[in-house]
């Protein structure tokens, strides 16, 4: 993540250390942006090894065991089955993770293209770029990934797709809005007078230019995909138990609630909140650093 | 103005098309058989076929999406395999109730938004403004489904303050005579004051969780335009002639700080809409939300379709709806038109 903003920067800050020494001034600003920094990588820590370095199994139950409130034999208590929460919502970080992370990639690629393509290229390109996210913002998006889902199939990749689509407008909307700005450009121009191909002007010059903006773009939806993915989940779409992945196991604790065995639903629930306020800031954190104009 | 109503609805046209043609295509050319879906999980190849057939599955798709306007335009939109009944009909005695629930969250979540964005603009970098930010970026981070069983193991399970999660009236009470469909309303027209207190001992929780999750954009929103016109020249001069911070922050700067705030409205009911959905699961709450739920569980389609494109034209409608009070509330607007 931070090689493409040290790319991305490299240009105005010139050099690499310079991108650091303002990266290091903007975190130092506001310390809240380190610490989204160091929570992230603890998610993506949790992700890499989680299931490895995890006290018990996530799938293995134990009935003698079921429902015991949080100890120091399990940290965050155990489930109807038994089985040892703080395992479930360690190892669960790698499959919400990675459908935030496959989801917008996706919509990185598709929506940023088709956005670039649309203010680059203008004429019908635009029109049929421009009315699909029209189209697609016409739908209450969650309602709209819910459709998805049920249509395609109950899958996680299906999941991952319909999160994909929901975010399509925001990216298309946005590489547009900087594709058109640029391109009438000097330096497009430039590129245009010594014979470079509109293709050519997109590929070189245009994209990396969009990329940065998209790449912030990329850190402030994260947080929307990893809760639209596990609401999705929650109302039991997508992920099937006994998976461990944060949205299902609140599902899974919610009926626990109302006779008091509060923390089945609870911890998986706080590891979403932390993971999406985690991406949020980071998002900002990120926006600070590439561009200073949108500093709030 | 009218003139200025028409123009707007025109444009509504468009959109309207592409949410029929998107809720068709969800069925029709999706991968999945929809005629294997609709026989059900006991289907024989024959009855697939059958079903195919009566279904018009068979017909290319042109004459296919045809048909569906046709039916649209009927107010059919298939029967829900669970209760046998036509899906319009499940869903137009079941939206009072999503209704109730969203414009209650709505206006909750305003009462909070407005007055704290205000403050935290008129203070800027107090610990207020502080407050306003955190409040604001936890609010989005919150899952919704989380607030509201967090909300529901402290109030009912802890301090029990709050009936149980069980939907819209505690089993002792029935509903009040329908009028508006708002137990709130109805159950005050039927001047019932002990129905209308449970009813609203029901709705708080719901509307609470759904507030805090659509409170941030709003005071976001509030807070960056207030900003931008206290330090506009007509509060300046406002100033400069002595008038108290009262006047100015409530007379001038709140009137059009207020504009964009409207606008962000349409952002926050596609939050809404969608966070209704959760919130309706975890409250059993008998809406719209929850009966598409249980129906995709079912692999019923019919209603999920339905569902999606009564949510979707909602939406366009009140977006048109914040649009034409844009007009009205900004003389500007109208003139420009």
């Amino acid at each position: 993540m931070t090689d493409i903003v040290a790319n991305a920067n490299t240009r105005p800050a010139g050099g690499a250390a310079a991108l650091f020494r303002h990266a290091r001034y903007v975190i130092g600003e506001n310390p809240i942006t380190g610490l989204s920094f160091g929570l992230f990588l603890l998610i993506v820590i949790a992700a890499m090894v989680g299931p490895w370095i995890v006290p018990y199994s996530p799938l293995a139950s134990d009935t003698s065991a079921a429902l015991k409130p949080p100890s120091i034999a399990h940290l965050f208590g155990t489930d109807q089955l038994g089985r040892d929460i703080f395992s479930r919502v360690v190892a669960a970080t790698r499959l919400d993770f990675a459908i935030a992370i496959l989801s917008v990639a996706l919509v990185f690629l598709i929506g940023g293209l088709a956005g670039v393509a649309a203010g680059f290229f203008g004429g019908w390109t635009d029109r049929i770029v421009s009315r699909i996210a029209d189209t697609i913002m016409a739908f209450p998006l969650f309602v709209l990934a819910m459709g998805i889902v049920a249509a395609l199939g109950n899958t996680v990749q299906n999941i991952i797709l319909a999160t994909a689509i929901i975010n399509f407008p925001l990216y298309a909307r946005v590489a547009r809005a900087e594709a058109n700005i640029r391109r009438e450009a000097g330096f497009v121009e430039a590129a245009r007078l010594s014979g470079n191909s509109e293709w050519r002007i997109l590929a070189f010059q245009i994209l990396p230019n969009v990329f940065p903006i998209l790449v912030v773009q990329m850190s402030l939806t994260m947080g929307y995909a990893i809760l639209n993915a596990a609401g999705l989940s929650f109302i039991g779409l997508g992920v099937r138990p006994p998976t461990p992945e944060w949205g299902i196991m609140v599902a899974e604790g919610a009926a626990n609630i109302i006779s008091g065995e509060w923390w089945i639903a609870f911890f998986p629930g706080a590891a979403l909140m932390i993971a999406v306020f985690c991406f949020n800031l980071l998002g900002d954190g990120l926006r600070d650093i590439v561009d200073p104009r949108r500093r709030t | 103005m009218l003139a200025n109503v028409l123009r707007r609805l025109v444009t509504v046209i468009p959109t309207l098309i592409g949410v029929v043609i998107v809720t068709f295509l969800l069925t029709r050319v999706l991968p999945g058989d929809p005629a294997v879906y609709f026989a059900g999980p006991t289907a024989t190849p024959q009855s697939i076929a059958e079903v195919r057939k009566s279904l018009g599955l068979d017909k290319p798709l042109p004459e296919q999406f045809a048909r569906y306007i046709g039916e649209l335009a009927h107010g059919d939109l298939g029967n829900s395999l669970a209760t046998g009944r036509p899906v319009l009909a499940e869903l137009t005695s079941r939206l009072p109730a999503s209704a109730e629930l969203t414009l209650f969250g709505l206006v909750i979540s305003m009462l909070i938004a407005i007055p704290l964005g205000i403050l935290a603009a008129v203070k800027q970098g107090t610990w207020i403004d502080h407050t306003c930010r955190i409040v604001a970026t936890a609010g989005v981070s919150l899952p919704v489904f989380f607030t509201g069983l967090l909300l529901v193991y402290v109030f009912y399970f802890r301090l029990g303050w709050s009936p149980p999660p069980l939907g819209r009236l505690d089993v002792f009470y029935d509903a009040p005579p329908t009028v508006t469909g708002f137990y709130l309303i109805d159950s005050l027209l039927a001047g019932n004051l002990e129905l209308f207190r449970a009813s609203l001992g029901q709705l708080i929780l719901p509307g609470v969780t759904l507030a805090l999750f659509s409170l941030a954009p709003i005071a976001r929103m509030t807070r960056a335009s207030m900003l931008t016109v206290m330090a506009s020249d007509y509060i300046r001069t406002a100033r400069a002639s002595g008038l108290s911070s009262y006047t100015i922050v409530v007379t001038y700067a709140f009137r059009n700080a207020m504009l964009p705030v409207i606008t962000t409205l349409g952002m926050v009911f596609s939050f809404l809409l969608g966070a209704n959905v959760l919130v309706e699961k975890v409250f059993a709450w008998p809406g719209i939300g929850s009966f598409a739920v249980e129906a995709l569980i079912a692999s019923d389609y019919a209603p999920v379709q339905g569902f999606v494109l009564t949510m979707a034209v909602m939406y366009v409608a009140l977006n048109l709806l914040i649009d034409i009070l844009y007009g009205v509330v900004d003389p500007r607007v109208r003139l420009e038109a």
